[in-house]
Protein backbone atom coordinates (compact mmCIF):
# COMPACT_ATOMS: atom_id res chain seq x y z
CA UNK A 1 0.00 0.00 0.00
CA UNK A 2 1.54 3.54 -1.43
CA UNK A 3 0.66 6.01 0.98
CA UNK A 4 0.35 10.09 0.07
CA UNK A 5 1.72 13.15 2.17
CA UNK A 6 0.05 16.28 1.66
CA UNK A 7 3.33 17.00 0.48
CA UNK A 8 2.12 14.13 -2.13
CA UNK A 9 -1.53 15.34 -2.96
CA UNK A 10 -0.55 18.78 -3.27
CA UNK A 11 2.01 18.18 -6.21
CA UNK A 12 -0.36 15.79 -8.04
CA UNK A 13 -2.92 18.77 -8.25
CA UNK A 14 -0.37 21.34 -9.23
CA UNK A 15 0.47 18.68 -12.00
CA UNK A 16 -2.94 18.53 -13.31
CA UNK A 17 -3.16 22.20 -13.40
CA UNK A 18 -1.80 22.83 -16.69
CA UNK A 19 -4.93 20.98 -18.12
CA UNK A 20 -7.28 23.02 -16.50
CA UNK A 21 -5.60 26.21 -17.54
CA UNK A 22 -5.35 24.51 -21.53
CA UNK A 23 -8.83 24.02 -21.15
CA UNK A 24 -9.93 27.53 -20.22
CA UNK A 25 -7.54 28.84 -22.74
CA UNK A 26 -8.77 26.80 -25.42
CA UNK A 27 -12.62 27.72 -24.20
CA UNK A 28 -11.76 31.47 -24.26
CA UNK A 29 -10.14 31.77 -27.42
CA UNK A 30 -12.04 29.96 -29.50
CA UNK A 31 -15.60 30.92 -27.88
CA UNK A 32 -14.11 34.72 -28.64
CA UNK A 33 -13.56 34.00 -32.17
CA UNK A 34 -16.69 32.33 -32.69
CA UNK A 35 -18.78 35.15 -30.14
CA UNK A 36 -16.63 37.88 -32.68
CA UNK A 37 -17.90 35.86 -36.18
CA UNK A 38 -21.53 35.88 -34.95
CA UNK A 39 -21.39 39.22 -33.08
CA UNK A 40 -20.24 40.76 -36.72
CA UNK A 41 -23.19 38.52 -38.47
CA UNK A 42 -25.57 39.90 -36.18
CA UNK A 43 -24.60 43.83 -37.06
CA UNK A 44 -24.20 43.36 -40.15
CA UNK A 45 -27.10 41.81 -41.54
CA UNK A 46 -29.44 42.49 -38.32
CA UNK A 47 -33.28 41.43 -39.45
CA UNK A 48 -31.31 38.74 -40.95
CA UNK A 49 -29.81 37.11 -38.24
CA UNK A 50 -30.81 38.93 -35.28
CA UNK A 51 -32.82 35.89 -34.50
CA UNK A 52 -31.14 33.21 -35.14
CA UNK A 53 -28.32 34.66 -33.33
CA UNK A 54 -30.85 35.30 -30.12
CA UNK A 55 -31.50 31.31 -30.15
CA UNK A 56 -28.39 30.47 -30.45
CA UNK A 57 -27.34 32.37 -26.79
CA UNK A 58 -30.96 31.59 -25.28
CA UNK A 59 -29.79 27.61 -26.03
CA UNK A 60 -26.58 27.90 -24.25
CA UNK A 61 -27.44 30.12 -21.14
CA UNK A 62 -30.63 28.44 -20.39
CA UNK A 63 -29.34 25.02 -20.62
CA UNK A 64 -27.30 23.42 -17.41
CA UNK A 65 -23.62 23.23 -19.10
CA UNK A 66 -23.81 19.48 -17.98
CA UNK A 67 -26.23 18.39 -20.40
CA UNK A 68 -24.62 20.22 -22.99
CA UNK A 69 -20.71 18.11 -22.41
CA UNK A 70 -23.11 14.84 -22.64
CA UNK A 71 -24.55 16.17 -25.46
CA UNK A 72 -21.53 17.15 -27.65
CA UNK A 73 -19.90 13.62 -25.86
CA UNK A 74 -22.38 11.69 -27.05
CA UNK A 75 -23.35 13.34 -30.15
CA UNK A 76 -20.33 13.41 -31.73
CA UNK A 77 -19.27 9.47 -31.35
CA UNK A 78 -23.09 9.19 -32.47
CA UNK A 79 -21.80 11.18 -35.51
CA UNK A 80 -19.20 8.79 -36.29
CA UNK A 81 -16.43 10.95 -35.13
CA UNK A 82 -13.37 8.98 -32.73
CA UNK A 83 -14.02 11.37 -29.76
CA UNK A 84 -11.10 11.90 -26.66
CA UNK A 85 -12.49 13.66 -23.64
CA UNK A 86 -10.43 15.97 -24.77
CA UNK A 87 -11.85 17.08 -27.87
CA UNK A 88 -15.46 16.70 -26.45
CA UNK A 89 -15.05 19.00 -23.49
CA UNK A 90 -12.85 21.60 -25.75
CA UNK A 91 -15.56 22.13 -28.72
CA UNK A 92 -18.55 21.84 -25.94
CA UNK A 93 -16.84 24.76 -23.66
CA UNK A 94 -15.79 26.73 -27.58
CA UNK A 95 -19.47 26.87 -27.66
CA UNK A 96 -20.53 27.45 -24.38
CA UNK A 97 -17.93 30.51 -24.12
CA UNK A 98 -19.10 31.90 -27.80
CA UNK A 99 -22.74 32.19 -26.43
CA UNK A 100 -21.99 34.05 -23.45
CA UNK A 101 -19.01 36.12 -24.85
CA UNK A 102 -21.74 37.17 -27.70
CA UNK A 103 -24.38 38.12 -25.08
CA UNK A 104 -21.90 40.03 -23.16
CA UNK A 105 -20.10 41.91 -26.64
CA UNK A 106 -23.22 42.74 -28.30
CA UNK A 107 -24.46 44.32 -25.07
CA UNK A 108 -21.13 46.79 -25.57
CA UNK A 109 -21.48 47.55 -28.74
CA UNK A 110 -24.97 48.90 -28.17
CA UNK A 111 -23.68 51.18 -24.98
CA UNK A 112 -22.52 52.54 -27.81
CA UNK A 113 -24.46 55.84 -28.79
CA UNK A 114 -27.04 55.76 -32.11
CA UNK A 115 -24.86 59.25 -33.12
CA UNK A 116 -21.39 57.45 -33.08
CA UNK A 117 -23.02 55.01 -35.89
CA UNK A 118 -25.17 58.14 -37.37
CA UNK A 119 -21.96 60.31 -37.65
CA UNK A 120 -20.04 57.95 -39.00
CA UNK A 121 -22.24 56.78 -41.92
CA UNK A 122 -22.67 60.37 -42.77
CA UNK A 123 -18.58 60.91 -43.50
CA UNK A 124 -19.32 58.19 -45.76
CA UNK A 125 -17.37 55.22 -43.75
CA UNK A 126 -18.39 51.56 -45.39
CA UNK A 127 -19.58 48.90 -42.75
CA UNK A 128 -16.24 48.00 -41.49
CA UNK A 129 -14.84 51.14 -41.24
CA UNK A 130 -17.31 52.36 -38.95
CA UNK A 131 -16.62 49.60 -37.33
CA UNK A 132 -13.05 49.35 -37.33
CA UNK A 133 -12.40 53.21 -36.57
CA UNK A 134 -15.86 54.27 -34.59
CA UNK A 135 -17.52 51.36 -32.81
CA UNK A 136 -15.03 49.00 -31.69
CA UNK A 137 -12.43 50.99 -30.02
CA UNK A 138 -15.04 52.12 -27.80
CA UNK A 139 -17.07 49.16 -27.16
CA UNK A 140 -13.17 47.14 -26.83
CA UNK A 141 -12.66 49.71 -23.75
CA UNK A 142 -16.56 49.03 -22.05
CA UNK A 143 -16.07 45.33 -22.73
CA UNK A 144 -12.76 44.45 -21.24
CA UNK A 145 -14.42 44.18 -17.23
CA UNK A 146 -17.37 41.69 -18.01
CA UNK A 147 -14.66 40.01 -20.15
CA UNK A 148 -12.69 39.07 -17.01
CA UNK A 149 -15.45 37.87 -15.03
CA UNK A 150 -16.36 35.59 -17.83
CA UNK A 151 -12.62 34.62 -17.55
CA UNK A 152 -13.64 33.46 -14.04
CA UNK A 153 -16.67 31.62 -15.16
CA UNK A 154 -14.90 30.06 -17.82
CA UNK A 155 -12.03 28.50 -15.49
CA UNK A 156 -14.53 27.32 -12.68
CA UNK A 157 -16.75 25.75 -15.16
CA UNK A 158 -13.88 23.66 -16.75
CA UNK A 159 -14.28 22.15 -13.59
CA UNK A 160 -17.42 20.35 -15.08
CA UNK A 161 -15.48 18.37 -17.89
CA UNK A 162 -14.50 15.86 -15.45
CA UNK A 163 -17.81 14.44 -16.52
CA UNK A 164 -16.80 13.44 -19.87
CA UNK A 165 -13.92 12.19 -18.35
CA UNK A 166 -11.27 14.89 -18.80
CA UNK A 167 -8.57 14.83 -16.16
CA UNK A 168 -7.89 18.07 -14.95
CA UNK A 169 -7.80 19.72 -11.48
CA UNK A 170 -11.25 18.35 -10.00
CA UNK A 171 -10.65 15.12 -11.66
CA UNK A 172 -7.34 14.80 -10.35
CA UNK A 173 -8.89 15.22 -7.12
CA UNK A 174 -11.60 12.94 -7.28
CA UNK A 175 -9.08 10.33 -7.75
CA UNK A 176 -6.42 11.44 -4.99
CA UNK A 177 -9.30 11.65 -2.74
CA UNK A 178 -10.73 8.16 -3.63
CA UNK A 179 -7.13 6.56 -3.53
CA UNK A 180 -6.40 8.10 -0.32
CA UNK A 181 -9.52 8.41 1.35
CA UNK A 182 -8.69 12.13 2.74
CA UNK A 183 -12.32 13.98 0.83
CA UNK A 184 -11.99 16.59 3.31
CA UNK A 185 -7.61 17.75 2.95
CA UNK A 186 -8.60 16.86 -1.17
CA UNK A 187 -11.26 19.04 -2.39
CA UNK A 188 -10.19 21.81 0.41
CA UNK A 189 -7.15 21.89 -1.32
CA UNK A 190 -8.65 21.72 -5.05
CA UNK A 191 -11.65 24.52 -3.72
CA UNK A 192 -7.98 26.51 -2.96
CA UNK A 193 -6.47 26.05 -5.40
CA UNK A 194 -9.21 27.59 -8.11
CA UNK A 195 -9.24 30.16 -5.47
CA UNK A 196 -5.94 30.91 -6.36
CA UNK A 197 -6.57 31.03 -10.26
CA UNK A 198 -10.10 33.21 -9.71
CA UNK A 199 -9.48 35.76 -6.84
CA UNK A 200 -7.13 37.55 -9.18
CA UNK A 201 -8.69 37.58 -12.16
CA UNK A 202 -12.18 38.61 -9.44
CA UNK A 203 -9.91 41.60 -8.41
CA UNK A 204 -8.95 42.91 -11.69
CA UNK A 205 -12.74 42.70 -13.01
CA UNK A 206 -13.29 44.85 -10.05
CA UNK A 207 -10.63 46.98 -10.62
CA UNK A 208 -10.96 47.46 -14.38
CA UNK A 209 -14.79 48.35 -13.10
CA UNK A 210 -14.26 50.76 -11.08
CA UNK A 211 -11.69 52.31 -13.48
CA UNK A 212 -14.24 52.66 -16.81
CA UNK A 213 -16.79 53.74 -14.63
CA UNK A 214 -14.61 56.81 -13.09
CA UNK A 215 -14.17 57.41 -17.12
CA UNK A 216 -17.46 57.89 -18.16
CA UNK B 1 -30.41 6.45 -36.49
CA UNK B 2 -32.18 8.65 -33.78
CA UNK B 3 -35.07 6.57 -32.19
CA UNK B 4 -37.15 8.37 -28.98
CA UNK B 5 -39.48 6.11 -28.46
CA UNK B 6 -38.09 4.29 -26.11
CA UNK B 7 -36.82 7.14 -23.98
CA UNK B 8 -40.09 8.88 -24.06
CA UNK B 9 -41.78 5.63 -22.68
CA UNK B 10 -39.93 6.53 -19.86
CA UNK B 11 -41.98 9.86 -19.28
CA UNK B 12 -42.76 9.25 -15.66
CA UNK B 13 -39.29 9.18 -14.28
CA UNK B 14 -38.95 12.27 -16.23
CA UNK B 15 -41.33 13.30 -14.28
CA UNK B 16 -40.46 12.77 -11.49
CA UNK B 17 -36.75 13.64 -11.53
CA UNK B 18 -38.56 17.14 -13.07
CA UNK B 19 -40.75 17.31 -9.74
CA UNK B 20 -37.08 17.03 -7.48
CA UNK B 21 -35.60 19.55 -9.75
CA UNK B 22 -38.31 21.95 -8.93
CA UNK B 23 -38.47 21.23 -5.63
CA UNK B 24 -34.67 22.07 -5.32
CA UNK B 25 -35.02 24.78 -7.01
CA UNK B 26 -37.71 26.72 -5.06
CA UNK B 27 -36.54 25.90 -2.23
CA UNK B 28 -32.67 27.07 -2.57
CA UNK B 29 -33.59 29.70 -4.07
CA UNK B 30 -35.83 30.90 -1.06
CA UNK B 31 -32.94 29.68 1.36
CA UNK B 32 -30.72 31.21 -0.85
CA UNK B 33 -32.38 34.66 -1.21
CA UNK B 34 -33.21 35.49 2.28
CA UNK B 35 -29.31 34.21 3.27
CA UNK B 36 -28.12 36.66 0.55
CA UNK B 37 -30.20 39.68 1.77
CA UNK B 38 -28.92 38.96 5.37
CA UNK B 39 -25.63 38.93 3.77
CA UNK B 40 -25.88 41.71 2.24
CA UNK B 41 -27.14 44.08 5.42
CA UNK B 42 -24.22 42.06 7.03
CA UNK B 43 -21.98 43.97 4.52
CA UNK B 44 -23.44 47.07 4.93
CA UNK B 45 -24.63 47.66 8.30
CA UNK B 46 -23.35 44.78 10.03
CA UNK B 47 -20.52 45.21 12.70
CA UNK B 48 -17.14 45.30 11.35
CA UNK B 49 -15.95 41.25 12.06
CA UNK B 50 -19.39 40.49 10.59
CA UNK B 51 -18.76 42.64 7.56
CA UNK B 52 -14.82 40.60 6.82
CA UNK B 53 -16.67 37.17 7.48
CA UNK B 54 -18.96 37.91 5.20
CA UNK B 55 -16.92 39.65 2.43
CA UNK B 56 -14.40 36.28 2.74
CA UNK B 57 -17.42 33.93 2.49
CA UNK B 58 -18.84 36.02 -0.51
CA UNK B 59 -15.05 36.01 -2.17
CA UNK B 60 -14.47 32.59 -1.14
CA UNK B 61 -17.53 30.99 -2.80
CA UNK B 62 -17.46 33.35 -5.61
CA UNK B 63 -14.46 32.06 -7.05
CA UNK B 64 -14.10 28.55 -6.46
CA UNK B 65 -16.79 25.98 -8.61
CA UNK B 66 -19.68 24.57 -7.48
CA UNK B 67 -19.07 21.06 -8.37
CA UNK B 68 -16.25 21.29 -5.80
CA UNK B 69 -18.05 22.87 -3.28
CA UNK B 70 -20.49 20.56 -3.21
CA UNK B 71 -18.09 17.50 -3.37
CA UNK B 72 -16.32 19.09 -0.44
CA UNK B 73 -19.52 18.55 1.61
CA UNK B 74 -20.85 15.77 0.81
CA UNK B 75 -17.56 13.77 0.98
CA UNK B 76 -14.94 16.16 2.89
CA UNK B 77 -17.44 17.41 5.86
CA UNK B 78 -17.95 13.74 6.82
CA UNK B 79 -14.33 13.37 8.20
CA UNK B 80 -15.22 15.83 10.62
CA UNK B 81 -18.55 14.14 11.63
CA UNK B 82 -20.91 16.33 9.32
CA UNK B 83 -22.50 13.74 7.26
CA UNK B 84 -25.54 14.47 4.84
CA UNK B 85 -27.86 12.72 2.43
CA UNK B 86 -27.33 13.82 -0.97
CA UNK B 87 -30.47 15.42 -0.94
CA UNK B 88 -30.07 17.96 2.17
CA UNK B 89 -26.37 18.21 0.69
CA UNK B 90 -27.48 19.40 -2.27
CA UNK B 91 -29.90 22.31 -0.72
CA UNK B 92 -26.84 23.13 1.73
CA UNK B 93 -24.60 23.46 -1.03
CA UNK B 94 -26.77 25.16 -3.49
CA UNK B 95 -27.99 27.62 -1.16
CA UNK B 96 -24.70 28.57 0.37
CA UNK B 97 -23.70 29.04 -3.21
CA UNK B 98 -26.29 31.02 -4.07
CA UNK B 99 -26.31 33.24 -0.86
CA UNK B 100 -22.60 34.46 -1.85
CA UNK B 101 -24.13 35.31 -5.35
CA UNK B 102 -27.09 37.28 -4.43
CA UNK B 103 -25.46 38.98 -1.33
CA UNK B 104 -23.08 40.96 -3.92
CA UNK B 105 -26.38 41.41 -6.07
CA UNK B 106 -28.44 42.77 -3.20
CA UNK B 107 -25.51 44.51 -1.73
CA UNK B 108 -25.04 46.70 -5.31
CA UNK B 109 -29.19 47.53 -4.91
CA UNK B 110 -28.95 48.75 -1.07
CA UNK B 111 -25.66 50.92 -1.49
CA UNK B 112 -27.25 52.79 -4.19
CA UNK B 113 -30.20 53.83 -2.23
CA UNK B 114 -30.56 57.72 -2.44
CA UNK B 115 -29.47 59.77 0.68
CA UNK B 116 -32.31 61.35 0.37
CA UNK B 117 -34.71 58.59 1.44
CA UNK B 118 -32.98 57.80 4.38
CA UNK B 119 -33.29 60.75 5.32
CA UNK B 120 -36.95 60.67 4.59
CA UNK B 121 -36.72 57.82 7.09
CA UNK B 122 -35.26 58.90 9.90
CA UNK B 123 -37.26 62.07 10.26
CA UNK B 124 -40.35 59.84 10.09
CA UNK B 125 -38.65 58.35 13.09
CA UNK B 126 -38.50 54.68 11.51
CA UNK B 127 -36.37 52.46 13.33
CA UNK B 128 -33.17 51.29 11.85
CA UNK B 129 -35.34 47.60 11.50
CA UNK B 130 -37.95 49.48 9.10
CA UNK B 131 -35.89 51.60 7.49
CA UNK B 132 -34.56 48.47 5.91
CA UNK B 133 -37.44 46.45 5.20
CA UNK B 134 -39.71 49.31 4.52
CA UNK B 135 -37.49 51.87 2.84
CA UNK B 136 -34.25 50.37 1.41
CA UNK B 137 -34.97 46.62 -0.02
CA UNK B 138 -37.72 47.16 -1.82
CA UNK B 139 -36.42 49.45 -3.77
CA UNK B 140 -32.98 48.04 -4.20
CA UNK B 141 -34.81 44.71 -4.92
CA UNK B 142 -36.25 46.46 -7.63
CA UNK B 143 -33.38 47.79 -9.42
CA UNK B 144 -31.53 44.69 -9.34
CA UNK B 145 -34.89 42.54 -9.87
CA UNK B 146 -32.84 41.64 -13.15
CA UNK B 147 -29.50 40.76 -11.98
CA UNK B 148 -31.00 38.19 -8.90
CA UNK B 149 -33.71 36.49 -12.34
CA UNK B 150 -30.33 35.72 -13.69
CA UNK B 151 -28.84 34.41 -10.90
CA UNK B 152 -31.60 32.34 -9.79
CA UNK B 153 -31.72 31.12 -13.19
CA UNK B 154 -28.26 30.13 -13.10
CA UNK B 155 -28.93 28.05 -9.90
CA UNK B 156 -32.03 26.31 -11.34
CA UNK B 157 -29.47 24.83 -13.98
CA UNK B 158 -26.59 24.20 -11.43
CA UNK B 159 -29.43 21.68 -9.59
CA UNK B 160 -28.01 19.63 -12.49
CA UNK B 161 -24.98 18.72 -11.07
CA UNK B 162 -26.11 17.74 -8.04
CA UNK B 163 -27.03 14.18 -9.62
CA UNK B 164 -23.29 13.84 -9.33
CA UNK B 165 -23.49 13.36 -5.68
CA UNK B 166 -26.42 11.19 -6.97
CA UNK B 167 -29.63 13.51 -5.83
CA UNK B 168 -32.39 11.83 -7.98
CA UNK B 169 -33.48 15.09 -9.90
CA UNK B 170 -33.52 15.33 -13.82
CA UNK B 171 -30.50 14.52 -14.49
CA UNK B 172 -30.20 12.07 -12.55
CA UNK B 173 -32.66 10.46 -13.75
CA UNK B 174 -31.57 11.04 -17.20
CA UNK B 175 -28.54 9.14 -16.58
CA UNK B 176 -29.97 6.29 -15.75
CA UNK B 177 -32.84 6.59 -18.60
CA UNK B 178 -29.48 6.60 -20.72
CA UNK B 179 -27.78 3.85 -19.46
CA UNK B 180 -30.80 1.34 -19.37
CA UNK B 181 -31.79 2.13 -23.12
CA UNK B 182 -28.73 2.45 -24.54
CA UNK B 183 -29.77 6.02 -25.85
CA UNK B 184 -27.86 8.76 -24.68
CA UNK B 185 -28.07 11.11 -26.88
CA UNK B 186 -31.64 11.30 -27.36
CA UNK B 187 -32.49 11.37 -23.71
CA UNK B 188 -29.62 13.97 -23.34
CA UNK B 189 -32.12 15.82 -25.79
CA UNK B 190 -34.71 15.70 -24.39
CA UNK B 191 -33.64 16.61 -21.11
CA UNK B 192 -31.76 19.52 -22.21
CA UNK B 193 -35.16 20.90 -23.95
CA UNK B 194 -37.32 20.67 -21.00
CA UNK B 195 -34.26 22.09 -18.64
CA UNK B 196 -34.31 25.19 -21.75
CA UNK B 197 -38.23 25.07 -21.27
CA UNK B 198 -37.83 25.00 -17.13
CA UNK B 199 -35.06 27.91 -17.45
CA UNK B 200 -37.87 29.91 -20.02
CA UNK B 201 -40.71 29.53 -17.86
CA UNK B 202 -38.68 30.35 -14.81
CA UNK B 203 -37.76 33.57 -16.04
CA UNK B 204 -41.75 34.48 -16.64
CA UNK B 205 -42.59 33.79 -13.68
CA UNK B 206 -39.63 35.82 -11.42
CA UNK B 207 -40.35 38.95 -13.85
CA UNK B 208 -44.13 38.63 -13.03
CA UNK B 209 -43.50 37.41 -9.16
CA UNK B 210 -41.21 40.53 -8.69
CA UNK B 211 -42.91 43.40 -8.75
CA UNK B 212 -46.27 42.05 -7.49
CA UNK B 213 -44.89 40.00 -3.94
CA UNK B 214 -40.87 41.49 -3.43
CA UNK B 215 -41.45 45.18 -4.38
CA UNK B 216 -44.78 46.92 -3.57
CA UNK B 217 -46.72 47.86 -6.79
CA UNK B 218 -45.82 46.96 -10.45
CA UNK B 219 -44.91 49.80 -12.53
CA UNK B 220 -46.86 50.55 -15.65
CA UNK B 221 -45.62 47.59 -17.91
CA UNK B 222 -43.48 45.52 -15.49
CA UNK B 223 -43.50 41.98 -15.67
CA UNK B 224 -45.93 41.74 -18.39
Amino acid sequence: MISFSTWDILRNLLFSLPWTLALSVIAFIGGGVVALLLLMLRLARRNLFERPVAAYVQLFQGTPLLMQLFLVYFGLALAGFETSPMTAAALCFTLYASAYLTETWRGCVEAIPKGQWEASACLALTFGQQLRHVILPQALRLSVPPTVGLVVQIIKNTSLATVVGFVELTRTGQMIANATFQPFTVYGLVALFYFALCFPCSMLGSWLEKRTRIQH
Amino acid sequence: MLDFSSVLAAWPIFLEGLAVTVVLTVVTCTLGTLLGTACAWCRVHGPRAARVIVACYVEFFRNTPFIVQIFFIYFGLPAIGLRFASFPAAIVALTINLGAYACEIIRAGIESTPRGQLEAAQCLGLGRWHTFARVVLPPALSRVWPGLTSQLIIIMLATAVCSLISTAELSYVTNRIAAQTFRQFESYIIVTLLYLALSIGFRRLLQWLGPRFFFGCAPAGAGR
